[in-house]
């Protein structure tokens, strides 16, 4: 790979940075404030699609902000798994932005210009964590997205926002400082760098048992991808906005937590490391737990958003264990997932916010009969949850066929299990949502004058959905990323 | 180099002071001119000394002539440069919010209050120019005089809270000066690097260690560095809203810059400062008065007294990073004494704008405040996130060295508390942000979003909070040349 000094990189994370002043100024014009939100969306999209080509091509991009510490400064390096990440979130904000205009104008929001306002700066965040090029610059700007998603998540500022409010930075902010802060010191005195290097950079240079330590504290201090015991904050979260709900808690804040443990896998012990250390088993059977409890969980939850929260959980514990397997095939099941699984998951999450604008309402239990009222939704809702559970013909089926043929590759006959089963319980949960709309008929005169969301909710979430089923048929340009992510 | 630019340094906010004084009684209006001109052409010599030490190494300047090791000498290289620079900038940017409150607050003793103000300065620029172990005491007590006096300025229990401070102080100086003699008996000499020459021959004499012991002693009551603290709190929460902004982020900062100054001064390859044991104890110490400075910060229920707290445990930062005697330790105390004078100083910026609105700090004062306050809340988050510990503000930077050098020295219990001291400072300031955030002022009234009255800080108080905000940033990205042109160039190979 030649690296080539660009600024576009830092390009694309400045451009919702600096977004958010105009979006602020424009306070007491909706319109324009709407207009710049996307204008500044579509010019992300447009920077980092631009740098797909030259990524495809073996180039990585590369930009020094500023020198911190000796050998580590602050450095954006664009390659190809950093490439995945930042066109699925940047790609995914612009469909956000149009379902934030339906969602939040139908229901009168409140505080609309400070929702938009953090918003930008969380997905500048979000580029950061995909585009940093060491541990460091990875590490500062998940601090920042952690923060700057705090009023995303107490938007309501009453009560219960102010409660969970406080467990997510609890969660989040108390193990990035408390776990992954100590984690990259140690590396760091025993490297002397924290450059991503594929294949790791601590090959030789730590005895097995401080790698499992490192990998313990790694895993959990990156609270953001719900690995158990410290998922609790991603229900509580559900009392954000859905659009906050489906972008961040289902594609950035998450798959940043996720990308960061890649990124630990990967780059920093190194599969290799690990294997040796024999160290894969441990993050599997972190994750397998995960996957089950929390799909077991998911069955129980009545509230639609909390459901798919701990569908979530089991989802991102599915990306941790692809990568825990250490195998090529398994890892590429976990690379591919992080992508497959955010299509999915946010169409779900914008039907759930579009059955609420319509309707008011929150529970499973009550939504019976809606999908004769609002036929798109709920189809788009099926798409989505055909994909997550991994069925053809949806983008889901490829990263868990994947998984799956990684678990057999390697002679993990629990992990087999694992997967199966958990599968069979994603069929549980979602399957029915889809039978209570379509079949089950509503109670006398509830589904009276029930139509269909306003339009900047329900094309965003068609979108969403006919990607995810694209993703199918043509994956090759992902399926290429995450090869050479991988260095395969 | 022999040069006499960075005596004036030192000259200008000293001599207004007297003008102050003589014209500052008949003619209020030109007090606030007069001292921020003196301390703008401060901080601009301070700026061209850095420069010029940066430039051709340290600059000397004998006082009437007399060459040492017998006359006085104000030496200055690059770290005190940095020094002069930062007291300087912090007390030019922290005067324009004390003018307005010393209007309020002292109306007609508005000239006592900037003539001990500027001595103050003045001292403290002393304190970082003598290169003479007397000389110190001097300007240690000139400094101390002036505190207890602004102190005493302050409304209600102040004039106790600056008796206090008086024999707590008292008996630090004292303290100190027996060290000084000790040291004056054993080598005959008083200037710094002279004495430093004497020392390897002293190796493990008991008169030795008991003079540095005394000057520690003496330094750390001075300093409040945990269990000598006592006097702290109430000194610096009830000292007028005018001087706390000016004492807070440099008092504490500027004496253990001094500490830190004699460790690097003595020590060299032939004379090691402490042995081992006292070196783990000092960071015990340290460690242990971090968690509990920390744990009393959160039992406070007023803004300043909690800052105070939080001082306290900052010092102890500090000072085990001091001790932790290597590289890293070393340049994270430094770095972090730049860095916690220019936090300090944007968090009591934000908590005197926010007393001038409100009227006061207790926590229920705070209810609503990012929609009565948006830009000085805006100002006040950046602050405490540098206070926690977030990357890119300064306070990362510095707590990064400082748990390197921990780990590197293998002293676990002083990583720990700092961990353990950046989480109670999320919950802290996020029990403030909280407040600001979610409650309204009214009772009851929680569930509504009725717009609150605006009343936003004046701008004499928004624009210094938001330049300090602005360089809590812009050091923290510039970590990287302070640390190689400045901090490392002056930790001696014997670390």
């Amino acid at each position: 790979m030649t690296p080539i000094v660009s600024i576009w990189p830092l390009a694309a994370i400045l451009v919702s940075l600096l977004g958010a002043l105009p979006i602020l100024l424009a306070n007491r014009q909706p319109n324009l404030r709407e207009s710049w939100t996307i204008l500044i969306a579509l010019v992300k999209l447009t920077i980092v699609a631009s740098l797909l080509p030259g990524v495809l091509a073996g180039n990585s991009y590369i930009f020094t902000i500023a020198q911190v510490i000796p050998g580590v400064p602050i450095e954006l390096r664009v390659d190809a798994l950093g490439m995945i990440f930042a066109l699925v979130a940047s790609c995914l904000w612009l469909f956000t932005s149009i379902y934030s205009i339906g969602y939040m104008r139908a229901l009168s929001e409140h505080a609309q210009t400070r929702y938009y306002a953090s918003f930008a700066v969380a997905i500048s965040a979000t580029l950061g964590v995909a585009f940093a090029g060491n541990l460091l610059t990875m590490y500062l700007f998940y601090e920042v997205l952690s923060l700057s998603t705090y009023p995303l998540v107490t938007h309501e500022q009453n009560a219960e926002a102010r409660a969970s409010g406080r467990k997510y930075l609890t969660y989040i902010l108390g193990t990035s400082i408390g776990l992954a802060l100590p984690a990259m010191l140690i590396t760091y005195s025993v490297a002397g760098t924290l450059d991503f290097t594929t294949g790791g950079i601590l090959a030789g240079k730590a005895s097995p048992d401080l790698l499992a330590l490192l990998v313990i504290l790694f895993l959990f201090g990156f609270a953001k991808a719900g690995l158990m015991p410290f998922h609790g904050w991603l229900p509580a979260a559900m009392v954000a906005p859905t659009p906050v709900s489906s972008f961040l808690h289902g594609v950035a804040v998450v798959k940043a937590g996720v990308f960061a443990i890649f990124r630990i896998i990967f780059d920093i012990l190194g599969p290799e490391t690990l294997q040796s250390a024999d160290l894969g088993s441990l993050i599997t059977y972190i994750a397998s737990v995960t996957i089950l409890v929390a799909s077991m969980v998911a069955l129980t939850q009545d509230s639609m958003k909390r459901r798919l929260a701990y569908s979530t959980i089991g989802q991102l514990a599915y990306m941790v264990l692809g990568a825990g397997m250490l195998s090529a095939t398994g890892m590429l099941g976990g690379v591919m997932h992080l992508a497959m699984h955010a299509f999915g998951k946010i169409t779900l999450f914008f039907c759930a916010g579009a059955i609420y604008v319509a309707t008011k309402k929150k529970n499973i239990s009550q939504m019976d009969g809606l999908g004769r009222r609002m036929p798109i939704t709920y189809f788009a809702f099926f798409l989505g949850s055909l994909s997550i559970i991994g069925m053809p013909p949806m983008g889901g089926f490829i990263s868990k066929w994947s998984l799956l043929l990684g678990a057999v590759e390697g002679d993990q006959l629990i992990l087999i299990i694992v997967l199966l089963i958990s599968s069979f319980l994603n069929a549980a949960y979602f399957f029915p949502i889809v039978y209570r709309g379509f079949f089950v008929p509503a109670k006398e005169g509830e589904a009276e004058g029930i139509s269909e969301a306003p339009l900047f909710c329900l094309v965003p979430l068609s979108l969403t959905a006919l990607i995810s089923l694209a993703l199918f048929f043509y994956p090759d340009t992902l399926l290429k990323l995450a090869r050479m992510a991988l260095g395969l | 180099m022999k040069s006499n630019l960075h005596m004036y340094v030192m000259a200008a906010p000293l001599l207004t002071a007297f003008l102050v004084n003589a014209w500052g009684r008949s003619n209020r209006k030109i007090i606030a001119p007069m001292v921020l001109g003196a301390l703008a052409l401060s901080t601009l010599l301070a700026i061209i000394v850095l420069k010029q030490t940066l430039g051709s190494g340290s600059l000397s300047y004998t006082v009437g002539a007399w060459t040492p090791p017998w006359g006085i000498e104000l030496l200055v290289d690059p770290l005190s440069a940095l020094m002069l620079l930062l007291i300087s900038a912090v007390s030019f940017i922290a005067t324009f919010a004390a003018v307005p409150c010393v209007k309020r607050d002292l109306e007609d003793r508005q000239h006592i209050f900037f003539t001990l103000y500027l001595i103050l300065i003045a001292g403290l620029m002393g304190l970082v120019l003598t290169a003479d172990a007397f000389n110190l005491y001097v300007m240690l007590e000139i400094t101390s005089i002036t505190t207890y006096g602004l102190i005493a300025l302050g409304r209600g229990r102040a004039p106790l809270s600056s008796f206090n401070y008086i024999i707590m102080g008292s008996v630090g100086a004292s303290f100190y000066l027996l060290g000084v003699g000790y040291l004056y008996l054993l080598t005959g000499t008083l200037n710094l690097a002279d004495i430093a020459r004497y020392l390897p021959a002293l190796q493990g004499s008991a008169a030795m260690a008991t003079a540095l012991a005394f000057i520690l002693v003496g330094l750390w009551i001075k300093m409040a560095f945990f269990p000598l603290h006592g006097w702290l709190p109430r000194a610096y929460s009830d000292a007028p809203d005018g001087a706390g902004v000016l004492i807070a982020p440099l008092m504490t900062k500027v004496t253990i810059y001094l500490m830190v100054r004699l460790m690097l001064t003595f020590q060299s390859p032939e004379f090691l400062l402490m042995s081992m044991d006292v070196r783990t104890l000092v960071i015990w110490v340290a460690a242990i008065g971090i968690i509990c400075a920390s744990s009393l910060a959160l039992a406070q229920r007023n803004l300043k007294q909690m800052l105070t707290y939080i001082i306290i445990a900052e010092v102890g930062y500090m000072v085990g990073g001091a001790w932790l005697a290597n590289d890293q330790g070393l340049t994270g105390a430094l770095l972090h004494i730049v860095n916690d004078a220019l936090m300090t100083l944007c968090l009591f910026l934000a908590a005197v704008a926010i007393s001038y609105r409100t009227g006061g700090l207790g926590f229920d004062r705070l209810k609503g405040l990012y929609r009565r306050m948006p830009w000085t809340m805006a100002f006040f988050t950046v602050g405490a996130f540098s206070m926690i510990g977030i990357p890119p503000t300064c306070g990362f930077f510095s707590k990064w060295y400082l748990l390197l050098g921990g780990i590197e020295a293998g002293q676990w219990e002083f990583v720990v508390a700092l961990i353990f001291s950046s989480l109670v400072n999320a919950v802290l300031f996020f029990r403030i942000i909280e407040l600001a955030y979610f409650s309204r002022p009214e009772e009851g009234a929680s569930s509504e979003h009725l717009p609150l009255e605006r009343q936003e800080a004046p701008w004499s108080m928004l624009t210094p909070l938001a330049v300090t905000a602005g360089l809590l940033i812009v050091v923290g990205l510039g970590t990287g040349p302070l640390v190689d042109n400045v901090i490392r160039l002056m930790i001696p190979v014997a670390f």
